[in-house]
C-alpha cells in the first residue's frame, strides 16, 4: 500500500537548490548579531587593529550624553569601541539579573543598584554618583486646552503621559506629585486630578517624550535633561519649583563579572572628570563635580 | 465504488511501523526545543504562590481586560471578515490579489510598525483620529483602541481560514439549492456556512489566540494603563522588569488557558471530521 499519492506536484530541483541557497545566506547574514547599536559599529571598521568592546547597559534618560561622551573617549583611547544598551533603568536591571553581559552599569535610580547587589551581580559600595537629574513638565502648544502652568495639568480634559510606577521617571513623578500635593498652593486632591488626566503609564522617559512629541498626549513629565532637543514652538516647558522637584540621581558600576576591569574604571574616572562632567552638563545633566 | 481516503492529516491510524520512526526521532529536536522553555515556565512558580498572587487587582484586571478584548475582536472579526472571506473565495472582489496580499500584510508586519500605523491613523493627529476628535470620539489611549490593535493583527487568520473552507465547499452544492429556489442569504446559511464551520471555527480560534498574545501594537497605540489598557502581555513585560511573580503568574495563567482552549477546539474538530 503506497502512502504517497500519485501525481502529486514536486519541487523542481533547480527551484530546491535556489531555496536552500537562499536560507544559508539569509542565516550567515542574520547571525551578525542583532544588539541594537545607535553608534552602528559594522564589523568592517577598522580591520587591522584589534578593538576591545566595553559594554554599556545605560538608563535611556543618557542616551544622548553618553553617545557625545562616547566620541570623545573613543577618540582619547584608540582601539576601544563603546556598545551601548539603553532602556528604562528596571529592564537593564532585570536583564542583567537573568544574565545579560555587560562591563558597566549606569542606573537613573539607586533602587536598581541596590537589588544588584541583593542578586550578587554587583559588590556592595561600588557605585559611584555621577550625575542628577530633575523633573520638567513639557506640555504642547497647540494643544486644545491651554497649559501654561502646573496648576493646569489638573484641568479636565488634559492628556497626561507619565512613566510608570517601575521606572525611575514614574517613581520620580509620583513623588513630584505627592510633594506637590501637600503643598498649600495646590491643595490636597492636587495628587489625584492630575492622575486622573493620565492616559498611558509608559516603560521608560523617551516613550513620554515621543507620544507628546507625536501628538497623541498634551503634556508628560520627563527629565530637564530631556527637554533640551525639543522644538520650542510646538512644546513648551514648565519648570518645577525646587522645593518639589524631586532629585534623580544616576550611578555607575562596574561589574565584577567583566573582563575589562581596567578599561571600565578608565570610563568611570572620564566620566568623573572636568571633560566628562562638562558633556553630561551640556546635555542637560547636572553635574556632581 | 468505494469512498476516496479521507487526507493523510485527518486519518487517526498509526503507521504500520509504530510510532517510533526516523521521522518522529528526527522531530524530537524541535518538539523539545517548543516544550522545554513552557516547562521551565511551570516549574518556575510554585501552585502557592501563584495562587497568591492572583488575588492582586493588578494580575485580575489584567486577565479580565485580556479576555473581555480579545473575544470582542474574535467577534468583530468573524462578523465582518465572513462576507469579506466569501467574496474573495467566490472571486467577487475586483483586484482580487491586490486585497490578497492587503489581508496578509498585517501578519508578517512587525506588530510594533502595526501599531504606529494605526496611532498615524486614528491618533489625535491621525489621518482619521483628527477628525474623529473633533467629533469627540477618543480612540488611542482607550480599549477601543486594544480591540482594534488585536483586530487588526489578529483578522487575517481568520479571513485566510474562512476563505479557504468557503472555497473548498463544491459549488454545485450552491448551485443547486440557488435552483431549488434558496436565494443567497439562504444558500449562506443553510449550506455554505454549515459545510466549512471546522475551518471557520478553526480560524476564529487562531484569531482569538492572536489577540490574546498581542503586544506591540497594543502599547503603541493604546498605551499602558492598568485595567483599561493593560493587558496580560503588557502586565507580563512591565511585570518581569519590576516584579517577577507577576510575569510568571501571568505567563502561566495564559499558557494553560491558550492550551486547554486549543485542545478543546481541536477535540471538537477531531470529531466533527470524524
Amino acid at each position: 500500500m503506497s502512502r504517497i499519492r500519485p501525481n502529486q506536484p514536486t519541487v523542481r530541483p533547480s527551484t530546491k537548490r535556489c531555496f536552500v541557497l537562499l536560507v544559508i545566506l539569509f542565516t550567515t547574514v542574520g547571525c551578525r548579531g542583532s544588539v541594537w547599536n545607535p553608534r552602528g559599529n559594522s564589523l568592517g571598521d577598522n580591520p587591522g587593529k584589534p578593538t576591545t568592546t566595553l559594554t554599556v547597559f545605560a538608563a535611556a534618560s543618557l542616551t544622548e550624553s553618553f553617545l557625545d561622551i562616547a566620541d570623545r573617549f573613543e577618540a582619547d583611547n584608540p582601539g576601544v569601541k563603546l556598545d551601548f544598551n539603553f532602556a528604562g533603568s528596571q529592564q537593564l536591571s532585570q536583564q542583567l539579573v537573568q544574565g545579560a553581559t555587560a562591563d558597566l552599569f549606569a542606573s537613573a535610580d539607586k533602587e536598581y543598584i541596590d537589588s544588584l547587589v541583593e542578586a550578587g551581580i554587583l559588590d556592595k559600595g561600588s557605585e559611584q554618583i555621577f550625575a542628577n537629574n530633575r523633573l520638567a513638565v513639557i506640555f504642547r502648544k497647540d494643544g486644545r486646552i491651554p497649559i501654561h502652568k502646573l496648576e493646569d495639568l489638573a484641568s479636565p480634559g488634559v492628556h497626561l503621559v507619565i512613566g510608570a510606577e517601575s521606572v525611575p521617571i514614574g517613581r520620580h513623578s509620583l513623588e513630584f506629585l505627592e510633594r506637590i500635593s501637600s503643598a498649600e498652593a495646590f491643595g490636597p486632591t492636587f495628587k489625584d486630578d492630575i492622575l486622573r488626566n493620565v492616559m498611558s503609564y509608559e516603560e521608560n522617559v523617551k516613550a513620554v517624550l515621543s507620544k507628546v512629541i507625536l501628538g497623541e498626549a498634551d503634556a508628560g513629565i520627563v527629565y530637564d535633561s530631556d527637554t533640551l532637543t525639543l522644538d520650542p514652538g510646538e512644546i513648551g516647558v514648565i519648570p518645577i519649583p525646587e522645593a518639589y522637584n524631586p532629585i534623580a540621581r544616576y550611578y555607575i558600576a562596574a561589574l565584577p563579572a567583566s573582563a575589562n576591569q581596567d578599561l571600565s574604571s578608565r570610563f568611570i574616572e572620564f566620566i568623573l572628570s572636568a571633560t566628562g562632567q562638562e558633556i553630561l552638563k551640556s546635555n542637560g545633566l547636572i553635574p556632581v563635580q | 465504488m468505494s469512498q476516496p481516503s479521507p487526507p493523510l492529516t485527518e486519518r487517526p491510524i498509526p503507521p504500520e511501523r509504530g510510532y517510533f520512526n526516523t521521522y518522529t526521532l528526527l522531530s524530537l529536536p524541535l518538539l523539545a526545543f517548543f516544550v522545554l522553555p513552557l516547562l521551565a515556565l511551570v516549574l518556575r512558580i510554585s501552585l502557592r504562590d501563584m495562587l497568591s498572587s492572583l488575588s492582586e487587582p493588578a494580575i485580575t484586571q489584567a486577565i479580565r481586560l485580556s479576555l473581555t478584548t480579545s473575544v470582542t475582536a474574535t467577534i468583530l472579526t468573524v462578523l465582518l471578515g465572513t462576507p469579506l472571506a466569501y467574496a474573495l473565495s467566490h472571486h467577487y472582489m475586483p483586484f482580487e490579489r491586490f486585497v490578497d496580499t492587503l489581508i496578509d500584510l498585517p501578519t508578517v508586519l512587525p506588530p510594533a510598525v502595526a501599531g504606529v500605523a494605526l496611532l498615524m491613523a486614528f491618533g489625535r493627529r491621525g489621518l482619521l483620529g483628527s477628525t474623529l476628535e473633533t467629533a469627540n470620539i477618543h480612540i488611542a489611549f482607550t480599549q477601543i483602541a486594544v480591540i482594534l490593535a488585536q483586530t487588526f493583527v489578529a483578522a487575517p487568520f481568520y479571513i485566510k481560514a474562512a476563505k479557504i473552507g468557503f472555497a473548498n465547499v463544491n459549488i454545485e452544492l450552491e448551485q443547486s439549492s440557488a435552483l431549488d429556489g434558496a436565494h443567497s442569504g439562504q444558500v449562506l446559511r443553510y449550506v455554505v456556512l454549515p459545510l466549512s464551520r471546522t475551518a471557520l471555527l478553526g480560524g476564529a480560534v487562531m484569531t482569538w489566540a492572536r489577540a490574546l498574545g498581542e503586544f506591540g501594537a497594543t502599547i503603541i497605540f493604546a498605551g499602558n494603563f492598568p485595567g483599561r489598557t493593560q493587558t496580560m502581555p503588557l502586565a507580563i513585560y512591565l511585570g518581569f522588569q519590576f516584579n517577577i511573580e507577576t510575569a510568571l503568574t501571568l505567563s502561566v495563567i495564559l499558557l494553560g488557558f491558550s492550551f486547554l482552549v486549543l485542545m478543546l477546539v481541536k477535540g471538537l474538530l477531531q470529531r466533527e471530521i470524524s
